[in-house]
């Protein structure tokens, strides 16, 4: 963009060090939130985030409730000084798109049809922002729902490519994101071969964009492993001392 | 839509089994638009506007242009906003409130589709920087909801943009004064918007209120002059598999020219 920034990819490598198709050290873990029912904290870079899974529990107001399966609640929110300049705690208009879209990508990996009437609400508190957050939320947010031993068909990956500098590349943090010149958030469940979630701003060829789709599906089998990972671990905890340690 | 799940699923079996002889219920093909009529100019007062009629959906752009403060952000460049109102009288769904997800997510689309593009220079259209900008209002309003509401209002919002006149100005001891003379505002491209549904199998484009009512996802792309993605938007609880997302972008392009033509002969 403008000539007085510093670049952001010099020889192959970004800002923060990276590789062009490596995605931000990451770490979940589950069963943080005692009074949730299922939860998961994320770390992704500085993005910080915590989901609290309530449910399956009665749906209100009741004459909202699907007689057939159950209602996926979802809400996306920014602590006010999760960003620079801090930001109003009321939800905003990308606040409710984002809610909307992570509830779609969720919903196909959840039997939902096994709780007629009931609600499963998904709240994602964002702690800190730093990019793609929305795909940081659907990561923690699937792991958090397993945690909540509700019955899911696959876990639900989700990670950002994008064009920075003409280059496609992985994980976009903030500034890249900002910078960038390409957005392609994606969510994908890798067992069923299926994209929950798929959106794009700024602009792509269509040959950028399937290797930004390729890059984006190749990041969601790596941040797989790590949600397996801190499942596992909760469980072998448990396994060894009875309950979950307090955090 | 769960409370009307029965008629709902008749529907569906309806529509699928038109579907499954690649065919629709209304006789288009599935990669068919309705008719589609544009009106440029279609107010007085405002700077800009045009109606859109995609079959029985009705959409009326009007754009409103101020002057104003700059996003802190982004000081050097004119402000652009994009706003839908579903009004009652357009669906007996519709009620009237605050927006509720589809209107924001619509107008947000419709946004991204503008802003990727870059369709209007809004460094151009700052005045100085860091202090007094022209604010770009486009507002969507919905007069008759007949199914793919996104596609009729991207394009009623880029033909309304294109009947947009600025009103020119004057600098007074550094304070912006509107004079009364205007000047065409200035696109550098046409980014046009299409959706697609998914049906069982099928890939429907520019799907109606009952098709929507029972298809599994939607896929919106948006496209710009020179064939590239600007904007893409999944709705819906199903996935995609990476073949059929490959299709819609190829649907998408070659719609993308079809309608960008009739957008520029209207």
């Amino acid at each position: 963009m403008s000539t007085n920034k510093r670049r952001l990819i010099v020889d192959q490598v970004r800002l923060d060090g990276r590789k062009l198709d490596e995605i931000r050290p990451i770490k979940i873990e589950s069963g943080v939130l005692p009074n949730a029912n299922g939860s998961s904290y994320l770390e992704q870079g500085k993005n910080k985030i915590l989901v609290g899974v309530f449910g399956p529990r009665e749906m209100y107001p009741k004459h909202l409730a699907d007689p057939h399966r159950a209602v996926l609640k979802c809400r996306y929110h920014m602590a006010p000084f999760s960003t620079d300049p801090r930001r109003s705690p009321a939800p905003s208009r990308r606040d409710t798109e984002l809610s909307m879209v992570i509830r779609n990508a969720l919903e196909p990996a959840i039997f939902l049809e096994r709780y007629p009437r009931a609600s499963i609400a998904v709240f994602a508190e964002i702690l800190e922002a730093d990019g793609s957050t929305r795909c940081a939320c659907i990561v923690a947010a699937s792991v958090a729902l397993v945690d909540a031993g509700i019955p899911m068909r696959d876990l639900v990956v989700a990670c950002a490519a994008g064009k920075v500098e003409g280059e496609i590349v992985l994980d976009l943090n903030d500034i890249e994101d900002k910078e960038g010149t390409a957005d392609l958030p994606i969510a994908y469940m890798p067992k069923l071969g299926k994209v929950t979630l798929l959106q794009m701003d700024g602009v792509l060829s269509p040959e950028e964009f399937d290797k930004a789709l390729q890059l984006a599906l190749e990041g969601g089998k790596k941040i797989y492993e790590l949600q397996r990972e801190a499942l596992k671990t909760k469980y072998a905890k448990q396994g060894e001392k009875g309950s979950i340690e307090p955090i | 839509m769960s409370r009307f799940e029965v008629v709902s699923r008749l529907k569906r079996n309806r529509i699928s089994t038109v579907l499954a002889q690649g065919k629709r219920e209304d006789g288009r093909g599935l990669s068919d638009y309705r008719a589609i009529k544009i009106r440029k100019n279609a107010l007085d007062k405002a700077e800009g506007s045009a109606e859109v009629f995609l079959g029985d959906t009705r959409v009326l752009a009007g754009i409103k242009v101020d002057k104003g403060d700059p996003f802190p952000d982004t000081p050097n460049q004119a402000v652009l906003t994009v706003s839908a109102e579903f009004t009652p009288i357009a669906s007996p769904n519709f009620e009237p409130g605050p927006p509720d997800e589809a209107s924001v997510e619509l107008a947000r689309v419709v946004d991204r589709g503008i802003r990727s593009s870059e369709a209007i220079d809004l460094k151009k259209y700052c005045i100085i920087p860091g202090k007094t900008v022209y604010v770009i209002f486009v507002d969507l309003f919905i007069l008759n909801h007949s199914g793919n509401l996104i596609d009729a209002s991207a394009l009623a919002a880029m033909a309304a943009l294109q009947s947009t006149k600025l009103p020119k100005y004057t600098l007074e001891s550094d304070k912006m004064i509107f004079l009364d003379a205007q000047e065409p505002l200035e696109l550098r491209d046409l980014p046009i918007t299409v959706s697609m549904g998914k049906i069982g199998n099928s890939l429907i484009v520019d799907p109606t209120a009952d098709e929507e009512d029972v298809m599994d996802t939607r896929l919106t792309i948006a496209i710009n002059k020179d064939g590239h993605i600007c904007a893409m938007q999944k709705s819906g609880s199903a996935g995609l598999d990476l073949e059929e997302i490959k299709k819609a972008i190829n649907m998408g392009r070659e719609k993308a020219t079809e309608i960008r033509k009739l957008l520029m002969e209207s």
